[in-house]
């Protein structure tokens, strides 16, 4: 100890430690490739909040006259769909749409998954064996396939699609979120609360909630990237977003026709789908390297 | 019973007293989550631990003494067998949170036994506070508590476990322990992962505490020199079952059990002189959960007769106050030929 926190022997203040969250933001800041993937993230949300006022154009304004324009067309920096509606408006409106139905159902289902996964996880025994094996039924699907078969059993429609979404992650996260949960509570410091008489409760809160939200947080956000892609999956077979609605999935599906007159054009909306998967990825990746406290 | 009568019982009374304590944990994998057999982790031990003396428990890894700790504190439910705590039987007078308020335990690994997202200081106030005690007050007492396990709180009220060295994280899990004023601390293993200066601080400062506090404690250790510095009674546990139990000096001086002997043959001498001469033990204990019939020993026993493959031996005392042992050369007309020739 210097001396100078010697001298301050007196005072009853504690030292108080940096805490748990101040380390992994500190250890965030120093990784350049999800500092990259952070502000592209930032940016997508950004450009969807703001979408009317980016936007250069009307992205419904359709013109039977200047179809599938080539990209750098002036007035059309990334050139006009099958319908001669302005690409890049259409491209930042539909980031509302698509990241919509990419974050949304993943979140729902962070808080279902987890809230499940927990429960079975610490209780154990048969409430285990019940919550997880109805939970296998839905894993048992594939997800792609899941998804598909709820929508079009729902019918078309966004709310349908976040609904069947939602519906395809809570397995995954409640399988991830009881695993966790079940290394946690065998661990000796569980085991010394419940030696303290804490309610099972308690020590969830306190002692297990903090330790495993972690990983399942990370977890869920690499899952963002699936969503975004189901859901695209989905409008692209007309069970998600209708048309004319901007929305990544479907404009891919209907410019599909136009792929050998503008090929670039085309594949525009599947390069936002991927910029974005990836930038969630990332970022995810570099949440789950920040978070480890043995790194 | 007269009043007075009642009071002499109560002072005569040990505060922990264990009978006929079992626990068989089930073991998974058969067909249809029925299971193939159990693992005889425990299997009806007996024993008493006085007011303010130290209760040592050794024996090999796999022989029962961490689920014995677990069992005392409750961590896992008892098959049969009582636990009296200061004449009160778990379960009839007394339930689970009396006893856990009055038991607690220091674990081995002091990395794992500290939430790592807490402070030190609310990792110790979290047992009073979930008892009822408004948090400034909790901390206060954590901050107390920290001083008196040599850890100035104005350093290390505020930090968080990955910050602390082991010895000082063990201190902080004693002070855990004592945040509840126990009767009774179970010290399960609890300075066996610490090198041997900080454990020997460790060891000092369980000493002085003890003292100071009016503590019990039992004390679970493979180390067999530091359970001889600590403890002031002994009991040598074999796969699930005690051995033999004695004062200190009265086992280390005379071992009646043969496991007892070869166990502290294996200890090495401080005397060069005085080199252990009798062979150590050969190969590893049986298998729990088919043990051995008759004495669970005579698989690995030197002395074994056809005798100790049919009668289990019971507990019987021998010479020494207080000091008996499971073994048929101890129990007179057991049918062991060298009964009495007691080593």
């Amino acid at each position: 100890m210097s001396a100078a926190t010697a001298s301050l022997e007196t005072t009853t203040t504690v030292e108080k430690s940096p805490g748990y969250w101040a380390g992994v933001m500190r250890r965030f800041r120093r990784d350049p490739v999800a500092m990259l993937a952070l502000a592209l993230v930032l940016t997508l949300i950004l450009m969807a909040l703001f979408a009317p006022w980016v936007a250069p154009n009307d992205p419904y304004r359709s013109s039977m006259i200047r179809r599938l324009r080539p990209i750098g067309t002036p007035g059309f920096l990334l050139g006009t769909d099958e319908l001669g509606r302005d690409m890049i408006s259409r491209l930042i409106h539909g980031a509302r749409l698509s990241l919509l139905m990419g974050v949304t159902p993943v979140f729902i289902a962070f808080f279902v998954g987890s809230a499940i996964g927990i429960t079975a996880g610490y209780i154990g025994g048969w409430v285990n064996t019940v919550l997880m094996r109805t939970i296998d039924v839905f894993f048992a699907f594939p997800s792609v396939l899941l998804a598909i078969a709820l929508s079009g059993a729902l019918g078309a429609g966004i709310f349908n699609g976040l609904l069947s979404l939602t519906v395809v992650f809570i397995p995954p996260i409640a399988r991830i979120a009881e695993s966790v949960t079940t290394a946690v509570r065998k661990i000796e410091y569980v085991e010394a609360a419940r030696a303290s008489g804490a309610s099972a409760f308690t020590i969830v809160r306190v002692h297990v909630l903090g330790n495993v939200i972690g990983p399942i947080f990370v977890y869920a956000t690499g899952l963002i990237s699936v969503s975004l892609i189901l859901a695209s999956g989905l409008s692209f077979l007309g069970l998600g977003v209708k048309p004319p609605e901007p929305e990544w999935g479907l404009m891919l599906n209907t410019l599909r026709n136009a792929i050998y007159v503008q090929p670039w054009v085309a594949a525009l909306p599947g390069l936002m789908i991927f910029i974005t998967s990836v930038s969630f990825n990332l970022l995810s990746d570099g949440l789950r390297s920040a978070m480890d406290l043995k790194a | 019973m007269s009043l007075a009568a009642a009071a002499k019982a109560e002072t005569h009374s040990p505060l922990l007293s264990v009978r006929g304590l079992t626990k068989h944990f089930p073991l998974k994998g058969g067909l249809l989550g029925r299971s193939p057999g159990v693992v005889r982790a425990v299997d009806g031990i007996s024993f008493d631990v006085a007011q303010g003396e130290t209760l040592g428990i050794v024996g090999e890894s796999g022989c029962g003494k961490s689920t014995t700790a677990r069992l005392l504190v409750d961590l896992i439910t008892p098959d049969a067998g009582d636990i009296k705590l200061a004449g009160k039987q778990l379960g009839v007078d007394m339930t689970v949170r009396d006893l856990r308020r009055q038991v607690q335990m220091v674990f081995q690994d002091s990395y794992a036994s500290l939430n790592p997202r807490l402070t030190m200081e609310d990792a110790i106030a979290f047992g009073p506070m979930v008892n009822g005690m408004p948090e400034t007050q909790a901390t206060a007492l954590a901050h107390e508590l920290l001083r008196k396990v040599g850890l100035e709180p104005r350093r290390f009220a505020g930090r968080y476990p990955h910050e602390l060295s082991g010895g000082q994280r063990q201190r902080v899990n004693i002070a855990r322990a004592l945040a509840f004023s126990p009767k009774l601390v179970i010290l399960d293993e609890a300075v066996s992962a610490l090198d041997k200066s900080v454990e020997a601080q460790v060891l000092n400062l369980l000493t002085d505490l003890k003292r100071e506090l009016g503590l019990t404690y039992v004390f679970i250790s493979h180390d067999l020199n530091v359970v001889r510095y600590m403890s002031d009674r002994v009991m040598v546990m074999y796969l699930g079952e005690v051995a033999e139990i004695g004062p200190v000096e009265a086992l280390y001086r005379s071992p009646t059990h043969p496991y007892s002997r070869a166990l502290l043959a294996a200890m090495p001498s401080m005397d060069p002189d005085k080199r252990t001469m009798e062979a150590p033990l050969q190969g590893d204990p049986p298998n729990p959960i088919n043990p051995p019939p008759g004495c669970r020993f005579h698989t690995r026993c030197s002395v074994a007769e056809a005798v100790c493959g049919e009668k289990s031996p019971s507990l019987h005392g021998l010479s020494g106050a207080g000091h008996l042992a499971a073994c048929h050369i101890a129990i007179p007309g057991s049918g062991h030929s060298r009964t009495g020739m007691l080593p």
